[in-house]
């Protein structure tokens, strides 16, 4: 085993999570959670075209693999006068199929309040949109952090497609460092722990907040 | 306490609500097919009757939660609505900040405190200063018994304790008109006791409400006014010991001597 090139090749990854990995799965899953929330509530909005537009949405980015959409909003979208650099593409292509998959998970978890809840806060005046901000989210959040961590956990992993759009991220430092080394195995075990570490802090930052969510719920 | 406590009911005489003709139905169900009601301020009305008959439906009406489909609903002081023509949203909410509804099943705000979901309404809706809202609630939880519990979540209460804090929570919004849903109907019966008392005080004190109940006992003795439904009309209604000892229509004498003698 080379320990020298694991020790010399740890810290070109560990910065490209930094500045790669780590920034465009936070700013992706921000962005993607905002339009999810969108889409959601555009969902259950009983207006027939906007729940129609919702819907088309989310079928086409769940109906289509992440790493052809990053193409063609890199490689398609030139060819029509639209060039986008490496990075807003990824944040546009990450945050476009976060929002299709969380979109689904807010509009459960919305659902799952129970109707009393809404009924309450029509009865202390409350319109839908301030229901929805203090009563209704707020249960709405507990339910959903766990299918949520799931798909930000999934996120951070699928950023190492970023790497074939030219970002520098913590796979494609990987790549380089192997390319030059030959050493394939130990580059890319070294890279998969990284990624692993990385899941492990957000899975223990996910029991945390559930832990605080749950305080008023009975055990 | 002062004339202009904000805690106690705007007391004055005469008429505060008269319900013309209401009528819904659900798809083709027709629940309520002509219903007119007529309560005075400082009345309490037990409305009774055999489940389906259409008396939690009334009930959601006057408080905005389902849209009646005919017939008017008319406070004195306003809105008089009339659901046969068009209702604009405004007439609908103006109807609804009226009253103030007791759910059956509490309904609290789970990942609320007590005192926060007491203040939710006067805070956020009526915005009503904070500092207000809060010595209100205190001295309306200090009523019922429950000051102790003001930082507590719901889910450390029991459902007696929960409809309390429920009663305290429209008392709260200062309405013209309270409205019961069978408020005890999802207590064990160890702690009916404790809701019933409160409503009770209530009375006395004057406030108008209308109490969907199945506790035909209480109602005699807290209602001014008994109205027996069945099947979406107005059966009967008239002076508890008239309706519920010498009933004059058999339906309402049937109703009564089973919930008396159920086996």
């Amino acid at each position: 085993m080379d320990w020298e090139l694991a020790r010399t090749s740890f810290w070109p990854m560990v910065s490209g999570s930094v500045v790669g990995t780590i920034p465009l799965s936070l700013a992706s899953f921000a962005i993607g959670l905002a339009l999810a929330l969108v889409v959601a509530l555009l969902r259950i909005s009983g207006q027939p075209v906007l729940a129609g537009i919702a819907r088309f949405y989310v079928s086409v980015i769940r109906g289509t693999p992440l790493l052809v959409q990053l193409f063609v909003i890199f490689y398609g979208l030139p060819s029509i006068g639209l060039t986008i650099d490496p990075w807003p593409s990824a944040i546009i292509a990450f945050s476009l199929n976060v929002g299709g998959y969380a979109a689904e998970i807010l509009r459960a978890a919305i659902l799952s309040v129970p109707k009393g809840q809404w009924e309450a806060c029509h009865t202390i005046g409350m319109s839908r949109a301030v229901a929805l901000r203090r009563v209704i989210l707020p249960q709405a959040a507990r339910v959903s952090v766990p299918p949520l961590s799931n798909t930000f956990i999934s996120l951070v992993k699928d950023t190492s497609l970023a790497s074939v759009i030219l970002v520098t991220e913590l796979f494609r430092e990987a790549q380089q460092i192997a390319a030059f080394s030959q050493e394939f195995m130990l580059v890319y075990v070294e890279a998969a722990a990284i990624y692993w570490v990385i899941c492990l802090v957000l899975s223990s930052g996910q029991s945390a907040l559930e832990k605080r969510l749950d305080r008023y719920v009975a055990h | 306490m002062s004339p202009t406590d904000p805690l106690r009911p705007h007391t004055s005489e005469g008429p505060l609500l008269e319900v013309t003709a209401l009528q819904k139905s659900f798809g083709t169900n027709r629940v309520l097919s002509s219903i007119d009601l007529h309560i005075d301020s400082g009345q309490v009305v037990a409305l009774v009757g055999p489940s389906g008959s259409g008396k939690t439906t009334v009930l959601r009406c006057l408080n905005g939660l389902e849209t009646p489909d005919g017939g008017t609903v008319a406070f004195r002081g306003g809105p008089s609505v009339d659901f046969g023509a068009r209702v604009t949203k405004k007439e609908a909410l103006a109807l609804r900040d009226r009253s103030a509804m007791v759910f059956q099943n509490y309904n609290l705000f789970p990942h609320r405190t007590v005192l926060e979901n007491i203040i939710e309404g006067p805070v956020q809706v009526q915005k009503r200063p904070r500092k207000d809202a809060v010595a209100d609630a205190e001295r309306l939880l200090e009523r019922v018994g429950l000051a102790a519990k003001r930082d507590d979540y719901p889910f450390n209460l029991s459902g007696g304790q929960q409809q309390r804090v429920g009663i305290v929570r429209a008392l709260a919004l200062q309405p013209d008109l309270l409205l019961f849903d069978e408020p005890t109907s999802a207590l064990d019966p160890e702690l009916v006791g404790e809701v019933l008392t409160v409503i009770k005080e209530l009375a006395e004190e004057k406030w108008t409400m209308v109490i969907v109940t199945h506790e035909l006992a209480f109602a005699r003795e807290v209602a001014d006014e008994v109205v027996f439904m069945d099947g979406g009309v107005v059966v009967e209604h008239g002076h508890p010991d008239q309706v519920l000892r010498n009933p004059r229509e058999e339906r309402t004498r049937r109703f009564v001597q089973r919930l008396l003698n159920p086996f």
